[in-house]
Formats: structure tokens, C-alpha cells, sequence
């Protein structure tokens, strides 16, 4: 289980995140909804520690991240950006098998590139993708490739960063019944972070929206059509009329 | 009066943080030197990268220098009949100065650039957050291996620079001076000592370790976008050319002022 505790972040006279209290049961998918650059993506840096809060406190089963070893705690994660975040001097399996080459979940090379091909074929990628570098792929690929490298390890808890973003719809569904297929079958924990309402709907078991700083609502996907809170209706609906601002 | 003195002091304050900053990161890296896990195939790369990819631009820039400096010579000294001295001060010009500080510039213009661009690519597009996400160290995978390999290498470069710098002094001497060339290389051996050649190596040294230093760090330190990209790589080649030059004054100072 992940919990935050009124955490704050700003960035010089930016408050980012002001004061954001949130709780991902373990084993379910939680997906934060919130218009751009409300600090959605600061949210899950922070619990990563690839940003420093300002104040709060961020525990992973019930355990400060800040006091953890910082390479067993990061060994329990995985994470698929929003641009792929792929490493372009690598080839695609290097990529995708990036953590069983190094570190302590080393493995032999001709094992790690077996797994890396498996969970390109899990991604629906073909094996020969594997020796290609990433500026040779697609988009979507480049997307499924970032997502296997998430899952090569069999993390426990998984982050998704805008999984959908500049894909066609075909694709996006693509990735999102990727997604909720491969959560259900490792069992991870996992935060999406997007503003897509039909990843939202696929994806979900919770939704908290960010809003000003702070969750402004969260709850289980079923009552997300039904709540009463206006930001999130309007949100939701994809109005320009209703409490939350167009201009930013 | 007071807005004057604020504004210098904020100025002041901003140049000692960033100082600090830079030192911070210079021991940072140096301390990864010697704590686990290593990156061998990445030290590797990177010393073919900065190395053996760097020899023809070192090769070019030491070949016409020296040419140059020798017709240089032989025209100033034939004001005061000291032609002959071509030999010997194309040899100390060479390996004392030239040779390391040209191919010190050349490789910060070749390879802190390189540096520069591609790790501050790496953090606009979030692949040093990927890293990190991944239990990589960006300091231990990425910094360390450019500037121990950097570091290692550039006395070999410059080694090789000061030859072919002498060589263009040769062929320039024997070809277009008139002078015998037996001679010529009996002179320039004769002339150089110990320290000449070691200075020259150390400077190489301390050279390569500034030119990528520089690189990462400005590479690690970059804004957004292609705005914040290009303005990391240059600030990263200025920067690098102006401390070897600068260390280059001190290193001359510390080897040859008594």
C-alpha cells in the first residue's frame, strides 16, 4: 500500500503540490486524473524520489520511502514514461531487459535477452523488434517497448506516466487493455497518471483527481459518473463551462 | 546605492552556489571512483569515443600547428640570425605548450559538446529519470565512464599530438627551410627534457578530466527543451575552454616558474 500524507512541493514561488493526502490499496490500480500541469507527474516523482518533497511523508507498505535503501526500494518499481524514455544508444531488448543486465537482479546475458523477447511478445511485439534500436520504431511501439522494460522485472508496483499519449485510439486501447491484462496477471499495485477518460474507464479500480495542489476527489470508478463534486463532473465531461479554469 | 549592492551581492551569491554546486558534483563523481557496481563496457565505449575517434582531429590540428610554428620561427629568427633554433623551439612550443592546449580545445570542442548534447537529450526526454527508476546511478553510469576515460586518454592524445606537431616542424623544416633532417630530429631530441614530456602528459590529464567533466555537467544541469540543450552545450564548451586555458596558466606556472 502507498500513502500520502500532506505532501508539498514547489518549484520557486510554483505550488505545485500543496498539501496532497492519498491512499493506493495494494494490489489495485489507481488512476490520477487532472488537467495539465496540475503536478500529476511530480506526484509519482515524489513518491520515487526523483523529486524531493518539500514536506510530508510518502510510505510504501507502511515504511518511509525516504529511510529505505534506495536500490532495493527502486528494484520493487517500475515505470513507463510519457515519452518512452527509451534509451536511444541501446537496442531494443537492452532496453527492455536494462535491469536484469546490472545491479542485483543480474542475470546471464542470453537469459536476459530470452526475457526480454518474452515480454516483447507479452507487449504483442515481435521477436525480431528486439535487435532494432529505438528511433527504428513507431511511436506505439516505442510505447509497448517502454512498457515491457516496466514489466521486465515483475515489479510489485508499477507507475504509468500518460500511457496513451500521441497514440491513435486503436492503439491507446491497445495499450490500455495492455495494461490492465499485465497488472492483472503480475498483481502489481499500480498509479496511471492520464487525462484520458477512456484509459480512465479501462484502467481504473480508483480515481483521485488533482486539482489546485490537492485531491480534490477521489473514489471508485463506478461512482465517478455519479458524483456530485462539479470539478469532477466537469472534468469528465470535458466542458469549458464549470468551475474549473480554461486559461492557466 | 542599496538596490547597486544587493544586486552585486545576489550576483555574488548566485556565482559561489554555483561554484559549490560544481565542486559538489567534480567529488561526486570522483567518489563513484571507487564505490561498486562499475560500468566497464561503458568506460569502454567511451574511451573509443573520446580516444581513438578523436585521432584525426587531433592528428590534423598538431600537423598544420607545427608547420605553422616552424615557418613562424624561422621568419621571426631570421630577424636576429637564429633560424637554426627551429628545431628546438618547435619542439618545446609543441610539448610544452601547443600540443596539449590545442588538442585540450579540440577535444572540448569535439567531445564536451558531444557530452554535453547527448546527456542533456537524456534528461529532456526523461531518460535520466528512467535511469534512476531502473537502480542506475546517472553519476555511475554515465559521468564517471566519460571522465575516467577522458582523463585516461587525453595523455595518450596529446602524446600523439606533440609528435605530429613535431613532425609538422619537420616536414615544413627539411621541406621548405632547407634544414638537414637528421639534424633536425637530433636537435629537437637533444633539446626537450624529462619534464617537458611529463608536463605535457600531465596536462593532458587534467585537461580530458575538465573537457568531460564539463560535458556532464552542464549536460546533468540542463533546461528544458532544444533551448535548454543548446544552451548546456554551449556554456559547456565555453566553460571547459576557458578552465583549460586557465589550469593550463597555473599547471605552466607550477611546472616551470622556478
Amino acid at each position: 500500500m502507498i500513502t500520502l500524507s500532506n505532501v508539498h512541493k514547489a518549484f520557486g514561488a510554483n505550488k505545485v503540490l500543496r498539501g496532497i493526502d492519498l491512499t493506493v490499496p495494494k494490489g489495485t490500480s489507481t488512476v490520477v486524473i487532472g488537467g495539465s500541469g496540475t503536478g500529476k507527474s511530480i506526484l509519482i516523482k515524489c513518491i520515487l524520489g526523483l523529486v524531493e518533497p518539500d514536506s510530508g511523508v510518502i510510505t510504501v507498505d507502511g515504511v518511509d520511502v525516504t529511510t529505505q535503501p534506495r536500490d532495493a526500494f527502486l528494484a520493487r518499481f517500475g515505470m513507463l514514461f510519457q515519452g518512452g524514455a527509451l534509451f536511444d544508444s541501446l537496442p531494443v531488448w537492452q532496453n527492455v531487459a536494462f535491469r536484469l543486465l546490472r545491479g542485483s537482479l543480474k542475470r546471464p546475458k542470453a537469459e536476459a535477452k530470452e526475457i526480454a523477447i518474452e515480454k516483447l511478445r507479452r507487449v504483442g511485439l515481435a521477436p525480431d523488434v528486439a535487435d532494432r534500436f529505438p528511433a527504428e520504431l513507431s511511436g506505439g511501439m516505442q510505447k509497448r517497448v517502454s512498457l515491457a522494460r516496466a514489466i521486465a522485472a515483475e515489479p510489485e508496483i508499477i507507475f504509468f506516466d500518460e500511457p496513451t499519449t500521441g497514440l491513435d485510439p486503436i492503439m491507446s486501447g491497445v495499450i490500455n487493455d495492455l495494461i490492465r491484462e499485465i497488472v492483472a496477471e503480475i498483481g502489481a499495485t499500480t498509479i496511471t497518471i492520464t487525462h484520458d477518460m477512456t484509459s480512465v474507464r479501462a484502467i481504473a479500480d480508483q480515481v483521485a483527481m488533482l486539482h489546485a495542489g490537492k485531491i480534490r476527489w477521489a473514489g471508485p470508478i463506478g461512482d465517478l459518473d455519479t458524483t456530485d463534486d462539479a470539478y469532477v463532473r466537469q472534468f469528465v465531461s470535458g466542458s469549458p463551462e464549470g468551475p474549473i479554469e480554461t486559461l492557466r | 546605492m542599496t538596490r547597486a549592492l544587493a544586486s552585486i551581492g545576489a550576483a555574488v551569491l548566485s556565482s559561489l552556489a554555483a561554484l559549490g554546486r560544481f565542486v559538489l558534483f567534480a567529488l561526486g563523481t570522483v567518489s563513484h571512483l571507487f564505490r561498486p557496481p562499475f560500468y566497464p563496457k561503458e568506460l569502454g565505449q567511451s574511451l573509443l569515443q573520446i580516444g581513438y575517434f578523436s585521432l584525426p582531429v587531433v592528428g590534423l590540428t598538431a600537423i598544420f600547428t607545427g608547420g605553422a610554428l616552424a615557418l613562424q620561427i624561422y621568419a621571426g629568427g631570421a630577424r636576429f640570425n637564429a633560424e637554426a633554433v627551429v628545431p628546438q623551439i618547435v619542439a618545446i612550443g609543441m610539448v610544452r605548450e601547443l600540443g596539449p592546449v590545442l588538442v585540450g580545445l579540440m577535444i572540448a570542442a569535439r567531445v564536451t559538446s558531444s557530452v554535453a548534447a547527448e546527456i542533456a537529450t537524456m534528461k529532456v526526454t526523461e531518460q535520466i529519470d528512467a535511469l534512476v527508476t531502473l537502480s542506475t546511478h546517472p553519476m555511475k553510469y554515465l559521468t564517471l565512464p566519460r571522465v575516467l576515460a577522458a582523463t585516461m586518454v587525453m595523455p595518450v592524445l596529446v602524446g600523439i599530438g606533440d609528435i605530429i606537431g613535431v613532425m609538422g616542424g619537420y616536414l615544413v623544416g627539411t621541406q621548405r627551410l632547407g634544414f638537414n633532417g637528421a639534424a633536425y630530429l637530433q636537435n629537437t631530441i637533444d633539446f626537450l627534457e624529462p619534464l617537458d614530456v611529463y608536463s605535457s602528459l600531465v596536462k593532458g590529464a587534467v585537461f580530458g578530466f575538465i573537457a568531460a567533466l564539463m560535458g556532464c555537467y552542464y549536460g546533468m544541469n540542463s533546461g528544458r527543451g532544444a533551448m535548454g540543450v543548446g544552451r548546456a552545450t554551449k556554456n559547456s564548451v565555453v566553460m571547459a575552454a576557458i578552465l583549460i586555458l586557465a589550469s593550463n596558466f597555473l599547471l605552466t606556472e607550477a611546472f616551470f616558474s622556478a
